[in-house]
């Protein structure tokens, strides 16, 4: 692994562009930051080593895949489809062929999460369900009914005992993995955008990230849904304290009326970035504790899905509707 | 620039002012036409017989647009796809999304019609189209098809109106749906599973005061008659009378009287509580009912959209299918599932499908349709017909035959024929029986 850089948000800029032949949908870099991987609308799952760009496309699913993660070695890719299929890949071979298929969920998969021991893996989704899995074997270790709406995402507590999973309406459940007890409940309701006029029910958490200190909850998507058919609503990052679970910040952003933020990730510096795709275009964003604002925004040349962050490489990975995945430097050049 | 009241905001909404004018004055113009005239068959078709035959008609109108791809057209895998995949149905071969799963298990009962090509991306004119056949037009207004069935079908003697549409929110009331047909054939609207409104008595009437005002007013009324009846003066006099006997049959539309049992499987939302009164109505000899479920006009975020909604639609109208079918009901009725149009096969940069009518997809069920069949196909991306392409014209004809009302016949308004349904056009006659 390289030598930690300094990251510096306010030099963000494309450092590598690749494209692929369909639109993408998601995105993760590995924790080494040799290879990040993408997913797209043709239901491929592409890899692209890094610098070179080199790409392998990657075969198993039968729909949409819109989470991943590494294991935390790099060496072992975890992808969760619209199919409701886990498929576990050997990520560094030449061809990666899917080692382990699991038919996991009933319906969409909308979020899988790697522990920070690294042992164990979340996966979330339509059916209300949280499972729990060994990364190493497959082996199912509990399951549970846990929200009365869509899951849409999970992050795992740094303390390795807790985990938070965030649902449509904007509930967002803490449990004790011990006994898989609800410790709290945090109030991201200002995430759910329902529109009578429409009879639209939109929104959610659409993404939740711990900081690793473990003493903050990030989770985001969007508000002010004045028009959800029509795209017209605006990006929203909420930040929970953990021991408590009060709000402490709702960050926004001027100047975004189509924007959702489809990923966050935590920065050091109590840095939360976000991707924010919709009608208003890609940008990057990134808020820090204390101001409602952003700190700093960097457009991007496409409408963007996901995100993905490697801090030891300074890096940032955005994967773009016009079928180009994006390598960004969070660096002085 | 005026902006219609549309969901969706997007361009194909705008209403120009001299768009504006030109309804208004074309509406204006038709409301006269009704003096004089209601509409009587040209062809001298015994009235009777066709009331005698005890058709109806039931239309699920997936207000916005549903995407055909979600529901009744899926194209797994293709470019156009999306996430969604196909599932096998009660019929071999057929196959249709999977957020369908109950209503592919009633495919033996429906009929797909994939080739559809209206060629109008605007919300107002293709309901316009579809509701009546026929594009709108400076120089007429026509009847919809509720309009028609009421005359057409309903008899009067049941006590309650032949034209009903039922809509989550209720309220609205008589439009201009019945065109040359004159307002006794408009629409009543009712408020899921909600009675009409304002027909309950008020507690200060007695019976007694109500009786000698209703007395009082058809002495009124019928020395007026006898000098200046017109078309007019004998729908508000309808009006009246019809208003009375639905309040002596309100508890048709008491939805609470079904047991629980059955408002469990048509599911507890709008939606199930719309359908059940559907099969009140229709099993209580209401001739035509619309039943509106919104919202699919989804530029943004279509799947999740299409994932809440069509879950909804299956369970509700799956059990509507079965339980028509199991009560006797569905050879006697005629089952639309429609829209404006269908959505674009691209998905746009927000997970959206925008508005697409030149290859879409409704579904008829019951009266004369044949059954579990599939009419028409498009290409491999869905983006256009390539086989049995029908239109507006050809679908109003086949709601006409399915009832058991001869499409091609025409109506006398003011002493001069109209062709009931586009004399251009044609039914559908491979899918009918």
């Amino acid at each position: 692994m390289a030598t930690p850089v300094e990251l510096d948000i306010q030099k963000t800029r494309v450092a590598y562009q690749w494209k692929h032949d369909s639109p993408l949908i998601a995105c993760r870099i590995s924790p080494t930051g040799a290879q990040c991987v993408s997913t797209a609308q043709d239901f491929s799952i592409q890899r692209w080593a890094i610098p070179a760009g080199e790409r392998t496309v990657l075969k198993g699913h039968e729909s949409w895949v819109h989470t991943l993660t590494y294991s935390a070695d790099g060496s072992m890719l975890i992808s969760g489809g619209c199919e409701g299929k886990l498929i576990w890949w050997p990520i560094l071979d030449g061809e990666p062929k899917p080692i382990r298929v699991i038919e996991a969920h009933s319906g969409w998969i909308r979020g899988v999460e790697r522990s920070s021991d690294g042992k164990t893996l979340v996966s979330v989704g339509n059916d209300c369900m949280i499972r729990l899995w060994s990364i190493e074997t497959g082996e199912k270790i509990a399951e549970w009914p846990a929200h009365e709406r869509h899951i849409y995402s999970a992050a795992f507590h740094p303390d390795g005992v807790h985990l938070a999973t965030g649902d449509l309406l904007g509930k967002i459940h803490v449990w004790n993995l011990s006994d898989r007890s609800l410790v709290r409940t945090l109030d991201g309701s200002t995430l759910y955008s329902p529109n009578k006029g429409q009879a639209a029910e939109f929104g959610g958490v659409r993404t939740m990230a711990i900081n690793s200190a473990g003493t903050e909850l990030i989770a985001a998507g969007t508000h002010k849904g004045s028009n959800p058919f029509g795209a017209v609503h605006e990006p929203l990052l909420l930040r929970f304290g953990w021991s408590d679970g009060a709000l402490l910040k709702s960050h926004v952003s001027d100047g975004i009326p189509g924007g959702l933020l489809y990923r966050t990730c935590c920065l050091p510096g109590d840095v939360a970035a976000a991707v924010s795709g919709g009608s208003s275009g890609g940008i990057l964003l990134y808020y820090g504790k204390d101001q409602e604002k952003e700190l700093h925004r960097f457009g991007l040349p496409s409408l963007a899905r996901d995100m993905d962050a490697n801090l030891a490489s300074g890096l940032v990975v955005t994967a773009h509707y016009d079928h180009h995945i994006r390598v960004c430097a969070l660096f002085a050049a | 620039m005026r902006y219609a009241n549309y969901a969706c905001g997007s361009m194909e909404h705008r209403l120009s002012r001299r768009r504006f004018l030109h309804q208004a004055t074309t509406t204006a113009a038709a409301g006269s036409a009704v003096i004089g005239g209601l509409g009587t068959l040209a062809s001298g078709t015994a009235a009777a017989e066709l009331k005698r035959n005890d058709m109806r008609i039931v239309i699920f109108n997936m207000h916005g647009g549903l995407s055909q791809l979600e529901s009744w057209d899926p194209k797994p895998g293709a470019r156009t796809g999306g996430p969604f995949r196909a599932i096998p149905t009660s019929v071999p071969g057929i196959h249709i999304c999977e957020l369908l799963p109950k209503t592919a298990q009633q495919m033996h009962h429906l009929c797909l019609l994939r080739g559809v090509n209206t060629a109008e991306d605007d919300h107002g004119k293709g309901a316009y189209m579809m509701m009546t056949g026929r594009r709108q037009t400076p120089s007429a207004e026509y009847p919809q098809i509720g309009a028609v069935a009421a005359k057409m079908l309903h008899d009067d003697n049941i006590g309650l109106p032949g034209h009903i549409i039922v809509t989550p929110g209720g309220g609205g009331g008589r439009g201009n749906e019945a065109a040359y047909l004159g307002p006794k054939f408009a629409s009543i609207h009712l408020g899921g599973d909600k009675p009409p409104q304002h027909s309950v008595k008020p507690d200060g009437f007695s019976e007694d005061a109500e009786r000698r005002r209703h007395e009082f007013r058809r002495r009124i009324n019928q020395e007026f008659l006898s000098q200046r009846r017109t078309a007019i003066t004998d729908a508000y006099t309808h009006s009246y009378e019809q208003a009375l006997r639905l309040m002596e049959r309100r508890d048709v539309f008491d939805v609470s009287k079904e047991p629980d049992k059955d408002q469990q499987r048509y599911g507890t939302h709008d939606l199930g509580r719309q359908c059940l009164m559907a099969r009140r109505l229709l099993e209580n000899g209401v001739s035509f009912v619309q039943v509106t479920h919104s919202n699919y006009d989804t530029h943004n975020d279509n799947f999740n959209f299409h994932i809440e909604q069509v879950g909804e639609f299956d369970m509700a109208f799956s059990t509507f299918v079965a339980d028509l079918f199991e009560r006797g009901l569905l050879d006697k009725t005629l089952v639309v599932v429609m829209s404006e149009f269908g959505r674009t096969p691209n998905i746009n940069l927000y997970y959206g499908r925008d508005h697409w009518s030149k290859a879409w997809s409704i579904v008829m069920a019951g009266g004369k349709v044949a059954r579990g069949a599939a009419f028409g196909k498009t290409n491999d991306e869905g983006t256009e017909v390539v086989d049995g392409q029908v239109d507006h014209g050809q679908i109003f004809h086949t709601y006409l035959r399915a009832a058991g009302i001869d499409s091609s016949q025409s109506l006398v308004v003011d002493g001069r024929e109209v062709p009931m349904a586009d004399p251009a056009a044609e039914p559908i006659w491979k899918i009918l029986t």
